[in-house]
């Protein structure tokens, strides 16, 4: 088994349902998301339209977080998963400088990394994430790749424009996305203007670490 | 390329809670050089005891002390760095062998003990025989210990910029720079004008090639990858980290390379001395710049 999602773009309407779900779900402290949904806005006024691209970890096949972890915090469970061990972790944020996706934080309660496990404790009860559930129109398809029957298998045999996150980086994600442009999946497709965020006065805590 | 369609595109991010700030800053810096000196000062004993054993008589244990302290220091930048330094142990029970950071955890860890027992063997039996015989194996490991950072960056799949072979030369060739510049700046009157002139020579090319290498990235990396020509933007025009970064190429390469060649011509020793001063210090400068930009670069 080799569990996966698809986001299909098409549909999603960033209403944040997911990003909020997994707060919840996951006690997700304040200035960190393991589940995050990015606005771009495209077009010059009035001809503009906003995308939406839900973003988590991608677990890799070939994952260069649990490459570079020193004491196997991060690693495989059988179903494809990347899950991570707080209690191994030593905080050295190897994982942070390896993700190429940006995935991975340093919870600032805890002091170690963390990030989406495609709610590996409530797929082991046999729930689906609570991502999937929240979201209203199903954007967020998830499911094993190594079932042709299943929904994401039969997704991506029946659409043409799957894509994947940086696909050169050679990570092999089990992350899919229908409907995806560059400036979905591509930060260097897009600005990043000061004063242009809509959160523009948003407060972080020091997540860096403590120096 | 996708930046060229931004003018068509006009597509601005306008919300996105990207991971924010530098996970890994100056400590971290201190981290890669003080480590450089550590081993680059065992490899010019090294040499220096192949070349002309009769001058280790006064740097045998005060070289390696120096090069003891400056571990200890990359050691405990390397703990204070981790969000969990109790944990530290982790590494030595659980072990990860793909990752760079275990295996120079470990490296790291033997080579201060063997360094310590040099500096014991030196100050209690004074054994020079025993010593030179360990001086051999410290620096065969000396060279993967300096090089392991550079896996580390290469591991580090996010950041464009830090690649392999480019980052293992680096690597090298700030031990050799930073290690014959503490070694005549340690060696002062024990060393012949003839052994410094050597060292100097090393310090010169070693600027050298580190400056060429830079510069190579600098005109010609943007060509290949277009996450390493936004990340040179940083160090480039009026980028952020530009000034910086021409500090470090002045202080740690440009300024010693023209000292070097002018202690030779003038044969002053309080020239080469400030050419490794400067080498010494413009090096946490360079590594920092290096070290700091791929982590600017917005990831998703």
């Amino acid at each position: 088994m080799q569990l996966g999602f698809l986001v299909d773009l098409h549909l999603c309407m960033g209403c944040k349902g997911c990003e909020i779900a997994c707060k919840v779900e996951n006690e997700v402290p304040l200035s960190t998301w393991r589940l995050r949904v990015k606005y771009v806005d495209v077009g010059t006024y009035p001809e503009t339209k906003r995308t939406f691209t839900p973003l988590r970890c991608n677990h890799c096949e070939n994952a260069p977080c649990e490459r570079i972890c020193p004491v196997s915090a991060l690693h495989y469970i059988e179903n494809g998963i990347v899950n991570i061990d707080k209690e191994r972790c030593i905080g050295c944020a190897g994982c942070v400088m390896a993700c190429p996706y940006g995935a991975i934080y340093i919870d600032p309660e805890t002091q170690t990394a963390d990030k989406c496990t495609y709610c590996a404790h409530r797929i082991a009860s046999s729930m689906m994430p609570a991502c999937v559930v929240a979201c209203p129109v199903e954007a967020n398809i998830f499911g094993d790749l190594d079932d042709p029957t299943s929904n994401i298998s039969r997704y991506i045999q029946d659409n043409r424009d799957v894509q994947v996150r940086k696909p050169e980086k050679g990570t092999n994600p089990h992350h899919y996305y229908v409907g995806a442009s560059q400036v979905n999946l591509n930060p260097l497709a897009s600005e990043r203007e000061e004063g242009y965020n809509l959160f523009n006065n948003i407060t972080k805590l020091p997540l860096g670490g403590h120096h | 390329m996708v930046h060229e369609t931004l003018a068509a595109t006009n597509a601005v991010v306008t919300l996105d809670v990207a991971i924010p700030d530098v996970f890994w800053g100056w400590y971290v810096t201190m981290n890669m050089w003080a480590k450089s000196i550590g081993t680059g000062l065992v490899f010019m004993l090294f040499l220096l005891l192949r070349r002309n054993p009769e001058e280790m008589k006064g740097l045998r244990l005060s070289a390696m002390i120096v090069s003891f302290i400056m571990m200890n220091i990359f050691l405990l930048f390397t703990l204070a760095d981790l969000h969990q330094p109790f944990r530290m142990w982790h590494i030595f029970f659980y072990p990860h062998w793909t990752s760079a950071i275990t295996v120079g955890a470990w490296m790291a860890s033997i080579f201060v003990a063997l360094e310590s027992l040099m500096i014991v063997v030196m100050l209690f039996k004074k054994d020079t025989v025993t010593y030179d015989k360990l001086l051999f194996w410290t620096t065969i490991l000396a060279i993967p210990v300096t090089l392991y950072t550079a896996g580390i960056m290469a591991e580090a799949t996010a950041r464009e910029l830090w690649q392999m072979p480019t980052e293992a030369a680096q690597m090298i060739l700030a031990a050799t720079l930073s290690g014959s510049a503490a070694i005549i700046l340690l060696g002062g009157s024990k060393l012949s004008d003839d052994t410094k002139d050597f060292f100097g020579t090393i310090l010169g090319l070693s600027a050298l090639m580190a400056f060429i290498i830079y510069m190579s990235e600098y005109i010609f990396g943007a060509m290949k990858a277009e996450e390493v020509a936004a990340i040179l933007h940083y160090v480039k025009g009026d980028g952020e980290y530009a000034t910086m970064f021409w500090i470090g190429q002045w202080v740690a390469y440009i300024l010693p390379m023209l000292l070097v060649a002018l202690a030779r011509v003038s044969k002053s020793s309080a020239i080469l001395n400030l050419a490794a001063i400067l080498a010494i210090v413009g090096l946490w400068v360079v590594k920092h710049v290096w070290l700091i930009i791929p982590q600017l670069l917005p990831l998703s």
